[in-house]
């Protein structure tokens, strides 16, 4: 049986298509259809229910030891209220999830994950704490709204005087419509957008009252068909696909989250002696059809790599898809063939992102 | 969901228009394009290709997957609605104007839907 999110009853009250995802009944796209609501992120505003996603908070005298341990990214110079992205590897440098900290303070850090992993990060961090710190799942606590758009800022401040300026900053206990959040400028769309998360009991109240605010800029409810479709173009990578137990962060070209400078943290020697052989690349089809994810990549005969994700890009109008493949093919304008249900598509391997704002 | 008097239908929600020339257009219901959402992509058969009933002739895609089109009835291509290529869209716009292809084949209208079957049958579902 799916869970719901505190947002199931508006979902169904404004049509939206549910289907199940990561263990929740979720809207793959409301009455406009992903089309829609993408240009709408793109060009206005969207607002996405992303309630799910884990959320994880790591708190005592030993907080950052423990994070800096079980992380790969470095958060040892962080601010209070700002926010940092990583991959947290298992001992093989593969990728048990990648996740976003939220620095509270100097004892306290807010971690968000996939809603698909958030049992699994959970029972790891517990297996691989030491010291003083104590590890809470609140998941099941807290709700998330995603505003996303070129006119997210304009929404929200009619409703909140406390917006974080810089892109990866939030502020906690913030008040936006009387109703207390954290809010932060993140998202996973490739435009600037804030993600907000409250208590589940607020979540329906809060959607109610963004929609009613946005109506007149264009503001359209978003589901997570719009959510795969925007974070592909923008060629943020996606646990599962672009990453998962067996791919390093360093293949799928994350190494700017990867500080192997570092005192020890797991699965760090393994990635120092890492030969590096095949890189995440984007590609663009340049034949008829659309590859998607698992379709094997050919230069010629010799088959080079896979695809992670694909679809038709609704702002380039073209079909895209992001690859593993061995290095050495990695040269933008390489053509390759992709195999698609049995036949081969031309494509060519550009440079990511394929958008950007 | 617009049902089309006069049509033929199959429970894969496939349409059949029978001309009065003995031949006959195929297309994907108002159902079909609704529940598969926006389509981007349609591949079709060739000019002369066989259809098998029962077996995919066509396939369609929106943004998040792909599906088969199954032919309705046996028979022969004779042409194919080389516009939707360009503008698969219009399947959504307006799904029983958007023929795929044009047959000419044995049609066994006792083995297919008419509207008054395919409306009880799109009720069944949706109960």
């Amino acid at each position: 049986m799916e869970l719901k999110t505190p947002l199931y009853e508006t979902h169904l009250s404004i049509k939206g298509k549910m289907v199940p995802f990561a263990g929740y009944l979720m809207p793959v796209q409301y009455e406009h259809g992903i089309l829609a609501e993408h240009k709408a992120v793109r060009e206005q505003c969207g607002l996405f229910d992303v309630s799910h996603m884990g959320e994880i908070v790591c708190s005592g005298k030993d907080a950052l030891l423990n994070i800096n341990y079980l992380l790969s990214n470095d958060f040892t110079e962080m601010e209070a209220g700002s926010c940092r992205y990583s991959p947290m590897c298992n001992e093989q440098g593969g990728v048990v999830d990648d996740l976003i900290v939220y620095k509270l303070n100097d004892e306290a850090y807010f971690i968000v994950v996939n809603a698909s992993n958030k049992d699994k990060d959970y029972a790891w961090m517990k297996a691989h704490q030491h010291g003083n710190v104590e590890f809470k799942d609140l998941s099941g606590d807290i709700a998330q709204l995603a505003l996303q758009g070129p006119k997210a800022e304009a929404i929200l401040s009619r409703l909140c005087t406390e917006l974080p300026d810089k892109y990866y900053s939030f502020k906690a206990n913030v008040d936006v419509g009387g109703l207390k959040a954290l809010v932060s400028r993140t998202g996973y769309t490739g435009e600037d957008g804030f993600e907000i998360y409250l208590a589940n009991k607020d979540a329906a109240a809060l959607w109610e009252m963004l929609m009613q605010e946005g109506q007149a800029d264009g503001l359209l409810p978003c589901g997570l068909g719009a959510r795969d479709t925007l974070r592909l173009e923008a060629a943020m990578p996606l646990y599962g696909h672009e990453m998962n137990d067996e791919i390093t962060p360093l293949e799928t070209n994350l190494k700017f989250a990867v500080k192997l400078n570092k005192a020890a943290f797991i699965g760090k020697e393994a990635l120092l002696t890492q030969t590096v052989k095949r890189t995440r690349v984007g590609l663009k089809v340049i034949g008829r059809g659309i590859v998607r994810e698992a379709m094997p990549v050919y230069k010629e005969d010799q088959k080079i790599g896979v695809t992670t994700s694909g679809t038709m890009s609704p702002t380039l109008n073209a079909a895209i898809a992001m690859a593993l493949i061995d290095k050495e093919y990695k040269e933008m304008g390489t053509k390759v063939e992709v195999e698609v249900r049995g036949r081969r598509v031309e494509a060519e391997i550009v440079r990511l992102p394929f958008y950007k704002k | 969901m617009k049902v089309i008097e006069n049509y033929f239908y199959t429970k894969s929600h496939e349409w059949i228009q029978l001309l009065e020339d003995g031949t006959a257009l195929i297309g994907l219901s108002d159902y079909a394009q609704n529940e598969l959402g926006d389509l981007v992509f349609v591949n079709l058969p060739e000019v002369g290709d066989d259809l098998i009933v029962g077996e995919m002739f066509a396939d369609v895609e929106s943004v998040k997957a792909v599906s088969d089109v199954f032919a309705p009835i046996n028979g022969k291509v004779l042409e194919i609605n080389e516009e939707l290529l360009d503008a698969p869209q219009k399947i959504n716009e307006d799904p029983y104007g958007a023929w795929f292809v044009k047959v000419e084949g044995d049609v066994k209208p006792e083995t297919l839907l008419d509207a008054t079957a395919y409306q009880e049958y799109l009720t069944e579902l949706e109960a």
